[in-house]
Parts: C-alpha cells; structure tokens; sequence
C-alpha cells in the first residue's frame, strides 16, 4: 500500500471529525423534558395527543373556519369548544405555553407557526 | 340413530333463543356497537358532557342596515374602537400602513356618483360608517387563488381563512370598497399586551384582513359589536337605531322591515356585486 500511514492517520482522523456529535456529547447529561401536564383536568381531548395533536387542531380549524361548525365530540360523548386559544390553552388546561408546548417543540425544533397569530396565554415574567 | 321429536324441539327452541339474544346483548354492551350514533340521538345515551354553545344566531343571508341620520362621530367612533378592540386590530397611525375593519367616510365616498351639488349640507357632514359590503356576488371572493376568502353558503358572510391567505392582494385590488387591509408590518407591536383580546387571534404579517360580519360572536348568539354598541348609545340618545342587523331572506326581519319602509342606498350598485350592507340617508 502506498503511503500507508498517511492513509490510516488519514482515515482515523475523518472517523474521529465524523463522531464529533458521539464524543463532544459523551457524558453529557440527557435533556429531560419537563412538561407539566394540567393538574385540574385530567383527560385530554383525545388519547395518545402527543403524536396526533396536529391532525386534531387541522380538523379543527378546517371545521370552525370553513364550516363553521365549533363543537367537537370526542368518543366519549364528551363536548369541546374547537379552539386552541379558548380551550387547550384554557386556565384548568395547558395554561402555559412554555410548560407544554415549548417543551417538545424546542427540543425537536419544530417551529410550527400557531403563535404568530394565536395569542399563547399570559406567563408571569418572572418563569423565564 | 334418529332424533325424536321432543330432542328435535328442544334444540329448536334453544337456537332461536340465542339467535334472538345475540342482537340484544350486542346492544346492551354499548362498546360493541359498530355504528356511529348521530348527534341529535346521542342523548338517548349519555347526557352530553362539557362545553355547549350559546344558542348561535343563524340567518341564510346576513345584512346591515345603515341608518345614517342616527349616526354621529361619537357613536361612529365607539363602534370602530369597540370592533377593532375585540378583533385585536391594531392602531397605526401610518395611513399606507393601517389596518381598518369599520371606519367612516365621507358622503361623497360612500355613495360615489349619487352625490350632487344641491345635496342637503347636513348629510355631507354626516359619518357614513364602511365596512366590508359581504357583498352576493364577492369580487373578491372569484379572484383569491387559494380560497382563502370565500363566501359562506349557509349565511352569506364573506370570510377569510387567515391559515390559507399567501397575502397576494388580490382581493385588495378586486374590492371596489377598499374594504380590505394588508398587514405590511407586525400588527403585535401596535398591540399593548393589556389592549389584547385572549379570545381572539391576531395576524401576522404578510396576510389580508378585513371585517368578519362577527361570525365567531354570532355562533355565540350575540350580535356583531359595532351594532351591539351602536343600538346602546342610539338608545342613550334617543335616537332611532343607528346600525341594524338582520336575515334578508326572513321577510319579517328588522332589516327587511326597515327597506320596505324607507328609502335606502348601496355602495357602487351599479358594479353588480350586490352588497349585503344598506344605507338609509
């Protein structure tokens, strides 16, 4: 093999650049994600919300705005105003945007674009 | 061996008692059942849990009745400022950048080409309140490219899907009112935190907006807020009702009492996009 070693140190080098995200993480503690779920209302209004939410508020604003339909029941019979301002962000539910949604989205980075219209509740400063 | 006749109607009768029984414990166990039951039926089951909405107002065509004589610039600001409060729509004072849903005009702006010089000098003094037309006949409404304002076929209100509008002004150029704005920048910095209504959206910037006939109060079973407020300070004034609001297709409404018995006008008739809002000079 010519140039051997330069190919080797070579190789060695580019598998070390590539692990980069391996060894600079290594020992790093793990991100836990804290989110706080409501502590007055326990069910949701669907189950399994956390990989299906989307779909659920693209229903909802499909049939509030373009049928004008806002009452959504839910298998159980239960009834819920269709609104993410009124009631998923309501006071007995996710009262606090940077608590639930934040969470999840930040560490995925997802940037969905709800709030640059939909107004997320009021948070005392003082959580930042 | 042959069965006997006693064997042969015992079996008989336990068979048709477990044909007919299956069906029944099928109903009595409610998760098995594998139709979905309507809505208007589910209360044969279960009493229907949490949120239930105010009785809405329907119409099958939604219009204003303008009546401009009852109107001064007090009660025609009140109900700008009070329309605009609960829309979260935002004050700018530049007027290339400012964003209006109900605002007043001048006489010979609001009726162009039904004015003449021997008009009455009081009218022209007189604060024609504009807002959007929602007009039956929407230019607005043919030119938008990704439907994102369309006309409601149950009601007539013309809409906007804010999640839909690509903000190409279409509409702004198709509108012969001028009824529409376009959010050049951020509405939020013109918004003060304690001036926000938590119960309604605000805009981004890059979409069109305009007046929304109070579709998310009506399925309240409140009336729009311009006419809410104008009826009051009418009252205070004693005054006929400066703003009515009514079905047009319902022959005793207020509305269609209203223009049976006076005469009244409408903005740019002659465009023929057939305007849903009234004015009784």
């Amino acid at each position: 093999m010519y140039d051997g070693g330069k190919v080797i140190t070579g190789l060695v080098i580019g598998i070390v650049l590539l692990a980069f995200p391996l060894w600079w993480n290594l020992g790093a503690e793990e991100k836990k994600l804290d989110i706080k779920l409501p502590k007055k209302e326990k069910k949701c209004v669907e189950p399994n919300m956390r990989p299906n939410h989307m779909q659920v508020l693209d229903l909802w604003r499909d049939s509030v705005v373009r049928t004008a339909n806002r009452v959504y029941i839910n298998e159980n019979g239960r009834r819920f105003e269709m609104s993410l301002q009124n009631t998923c962000m309501s006071d007995n539910c996710h009262a606090r945007k940077t608590e639930f949604c934040d969470q999840c989205h930040t560490y995925t980075g997802v940037d969905p674009y709800c709030w640059d219209c939909h107004l997320p509740p009021k948070e005392p400063k003082e959580t930042m | 061996m042959g069965v006997d006749r006693r064997k042969f109607l015992k079996l008989a009768g336990i068979t048709a008692l477990g044909t007919a029984a299956a069906p029944a414990a099928k109903v009595l166990a409610k998760e098995d059942l594998d139709f979905t039951v309507s809505e208007k039926l589910l209360h044969f089951f279960a009493k229907p849990e949490g949120f239930l909405p105010g009785e809405a107002l329907t119409a099958t065509r939604w219009a204003m009745v303008v009546n401009v004589r009852s109107l001064d610039h007090e009660i025609a600001e009140a109900c700008r400022e009070a329309c605009h409060k609960v829309h979260n729509v935002p004050h700018i004072e530049n007027p290339k950048h400012e964003i209006k849903w109900i605002w007043e005009e001048e006489y010979h702006n609001a009726l162009p080409n039904q004015e003449h010089e021997f008009v009455d000098e009081k009218i022209k003094d007189l604060p024609f309140l504009v807002l959007c037309n929602h007009c039956y006949e929407p230019p607005c409404v043919r030119v938008c490219p990704t439907r994102a304002t369309f006309k409601r076929e149950t009601d007539g209100i013309v809409i906007m899907d804010m999640h839909r509008c690509i903000g190409c002004r279409f509409c702004m150029a198709a509108c012969p009112f001028g009824a529409r704005s376009f959010n050049w920048v951020d509405p939020r910095k013109y918004l003060p935190e304690d001036e926000q209504n938590m119960e309604y959206p605000t805009r981004m910037p890059g979409v069109v907006e305009k007046c929304n006939f109070c579709a998310e109060r009506l399925a309240e079973g409140q009336i729009p807020r311009c006419v809410e407020v104008a009826q009051e300070l009418s009252k205070e004034k004693g005054r006929e009702p400066a703003l009515v609001f009514g079905d047009l297709d319902d022959p005793d409404s207020e509305v269609r009492n209203l223009l049976r018995s006076r005469y009244s006008l409408r903005r740019k008739p002659a465009l023929g996009t057939n305007p849903n809002v009234y004015y009784i000079v």
